[in-house]
């Protein structure tokens, strides 16, 4: 029963607690179970703590059992990215400089999912303050491709995708700046979601670049990443960029999983040269499924989207030097070279040069540079310029299609090491997940089979404008159930199987 | 990396145009960015850094003069609330995780130089 339970989603898993059949320590004990049996190999966590889990499993069948109404997830574990805030274990953002560090309190979701019962099952590998495409930033280590473990798994989320891959965990929650949710879910054929911006609380989550960040969902399934989606969103006062409006109904929309008489249009500018043969003919099959399931498919041209990745590469860091500045070796974190004869400036230098991974470093120079007088006109403002001209180029096409779609990912997993010394190819992971992060719309990636050349895991990308986060859902959904029909199952059946180490 | 950019930044609002940046303007972004970084490090950030403006000067092909800038993709508006009293953090939670504490309050290394 223990190792059946880790196969199991969350909805099955929330449905077998909340009748009885089994309790919340069973299913946290069968996850920790699982962790200690596979994540030496896949090193998708980098803090789990089974006293704690387990007490808080604890608590929730005594919830239960006095009667209290819970949650849709009640009993369910969770693994959060290391990026947010978790008032009972350590959080360090995948950095040195906040090596174990324990916030005085819980990110907004973080405090919204204890709440609703979940279960923090532990804290997951990140690149070093989200910044990254492959978890290969990490101050601790690189996290693994379940489906290959000589692959990256994704980034800068990798470590939940992997945990969820893995079936360590059912659920994860992670932060998508450039495509760190979308992009890890597709290289390890599971789903993610970047919600739209202001949907999903900030509120606690360690900045990288504010205007970008959005924390969203990973599952297995489309209905698990709604089913979490709806626990997490929703108004928060303690963000001050965050919607009040309601929730679009993307559980319902998952359930609903159809596109019959739904206009889809895709994106000329994101696909073809460039994009590895077996990840567009997945995708080139994936519409021709929806066409299929009665949807109407026209092409779509987003003409600036080729600029989405330049101005990116100068917003991002130009927020981020910004926002690490608080990484000052006075208040929280790592101190280095305090001597008594060093200046505070002299010991902020000291401290930043050494508790800062190469990336980090990289990325608050370029933002010092774009931001810094003389140049700020011809960068960060020419940049700023190219996002109006991305958000026209989505509202003309949301006036032909109602949503759209493209590959999430340019190539499948590559190995580990590859693109380390060559950021300009690293950045290009994230080359279609961009634009809806400058634009601020919703947009989730599913599974839609494996590339030929390599057998690795290949997504398809929904983007639909803002608020409008049910529709990715419903279109998502629908492949899901269209293409598990062929399949005889998920694509995530298809991985090889882990060998458990002995206990 | 080509001599004649040794000394100084190019002037103001100067496009790239292939242009490189220098190692003595990557050593300055260091220190406006507070990073101690070694001799084998900059050099290698120059490289890098290189590339990357290179690349991301591609935004001055399109955008026009009478495009408007967006900051955010949300029209933000300022939230206000009435000024409340509310519980906050105990000064020993604030100061958990100080590098050095005193007094209840953060210790920190001299401010002013000697030059100052």
């Amino acid at each position: 029963m223990s190792s059946e339970l880790t196969r199991r989603t969350a909805a099955e898993l929330a449905e077998l607690i909340a009748s009885g059949q089994v309790s919340a320590v069973e299913v946290a004990q069968a996850h920790l179970d699982r962790i200690t049996a596979v994540d030496g190999r896949i090193k998708a966590f980098l803090h789990v703590d089974a006293e704690t889990a387990l007490a808080q499993a604890r608590a929730v069948d005594e919830r239960r059992a006095a009667g209290e109404r819970l949650g849709p997830l009640a009993g369910v574990p969770i693994a959060h990215k290391d990026v947010f805030t978790t008032a009972d274990m350590p959080t360090t953002a995948g950095s040195k400089i906040l090596e174990g560090w324990r916030p005085p309190y819980d990110a907004t979701i973080t405090r919204r999912l204890r709440e609703a019962g979940l279960v923090i099952i532990g804290k997951t590998n990140m690149d070093e303050f989200a910044m990254g495409s492959s978890t290969e930033n990490s101050a601790f280590g690189p996290t693994r491709n379940p489906w290959n473990l000589d692959r990256i798994p994704g980034g800068s989320s990798g470590g939940s995708s992997a945990a969820v891959a893995a079936y360590e965990a059912p659920l994860a929650t992670g932060t998508d700046t450039g495509g760190s949710i979308r992009q890890p879910a597709a290289v390890t054929g599971i789903v993610g979601t970047k919600p739209t911006y202001g949907g999903s609380s900030r509120y606690g989550l360690i900045a990288f670049a504010s205007s970008l960040d959005t924390p969203g969902p990973f599952a297995r399934t489309v209905l698990d990443a709604a089913l979490l989606h709806e626990a997490f969103s929703g108004h928060d006062p303690m963000d001050s960029t965050s919607i009040d409006r309601p929730v679009p109904p993307v559980v319902e929309a998952a359930r609903r999983a159809d596109v019959a008489g739904l206009r889809i249009g895709v994106v000329r500018e994101l696909g073809g040269e460039g994009f590895q043969p077996g990840v567009q003919a997945r995708f080139n099959e994936a519409v021709e499924l929806l066409e299929s399931l009665g949807a109407k498919v026209t092409e779509v041209s987003c003409p600036h989207f080729t600029y989405a990745l330049p101005a990116y590469y100068l917003i991002a860091p130009s927020e981020c030097s910004s926002n690490l500045a608080r990484f000052d070796a006075m208040r929280y974190g790592l101190r280095i070279g305090d001597d008594g004869a060093r200046s505070a400036e002299e010991v902020m230098a000291l401290t930043r040069a050494e508790g800062f991974g190469p990336e980090v470093k990289r990325r608050i120079m370029l933002g010092t540079y774009a931001l810094s007088s003389g140049y700020y006109d011809a960068y960060y403002g020419k940049a700023q310029q190219v996002r109006t001209l991305i958000i026209r180029d989505f509202e003309a096409a949301f006036e032909q299609v109602d949503v759209l779609v493209s590959p999430t990912t340019p190539t499948t997993a590559f190995p580990i090491g590859d693109r380390v010394d060559d950021p300009m190819a690293m950045y290009l992971a994230d080359l279609a997940t961009i634009p809806s992060n400058l634009a601020g719309n919703a947009a989730i990636s599913v599974p839609c089979g494996l590339a030929e050349e390599d057998g690795l895991p290949v997504g398809l990308q929904v983007m639909a404008p803002t608020l409008a986060d049910d529709r990715v859902y419903r279109v998502g959904a629908a492949v899901e159930k269209a293409l598990e029909d062929r399949w005889g199952g998920p694509l995530l059946a298809k991985a090889p199987e882990l060998a458990e180490a002995d206990r | 990396m080509s001599e004649k950019h040794a000394a100084g930044s190019p002037a103001a609002g100067e496009a790239r145009g292939g242009a490189a940046i220098t190692r003595d303007e990557v050593a300055h972004l260091a220190r406006l960015s507070r990073l101690a970084l070694g001799e084998d490090e900059l050099d290698h950030l120059a490289a890098q850094l290189d590339v990357i403006i290179s690349a991301v000067a591609r935004v001055q092909e399109v955008a026009a003069e009478d495009i408007p800038p967006t900051s955010h993709a949300l029209p933000l508006t300022n939230v206000f609330r009435p000024d409340e009293v509310r519980p906050s953090l105990a000064p020993e939670q604030a100061l958990a995780g100080a590098p050095a504490a005193e007094d209840q309050r953060f210790r920190v290394p001299r401010i002013l130089g000697e030059e100052a």
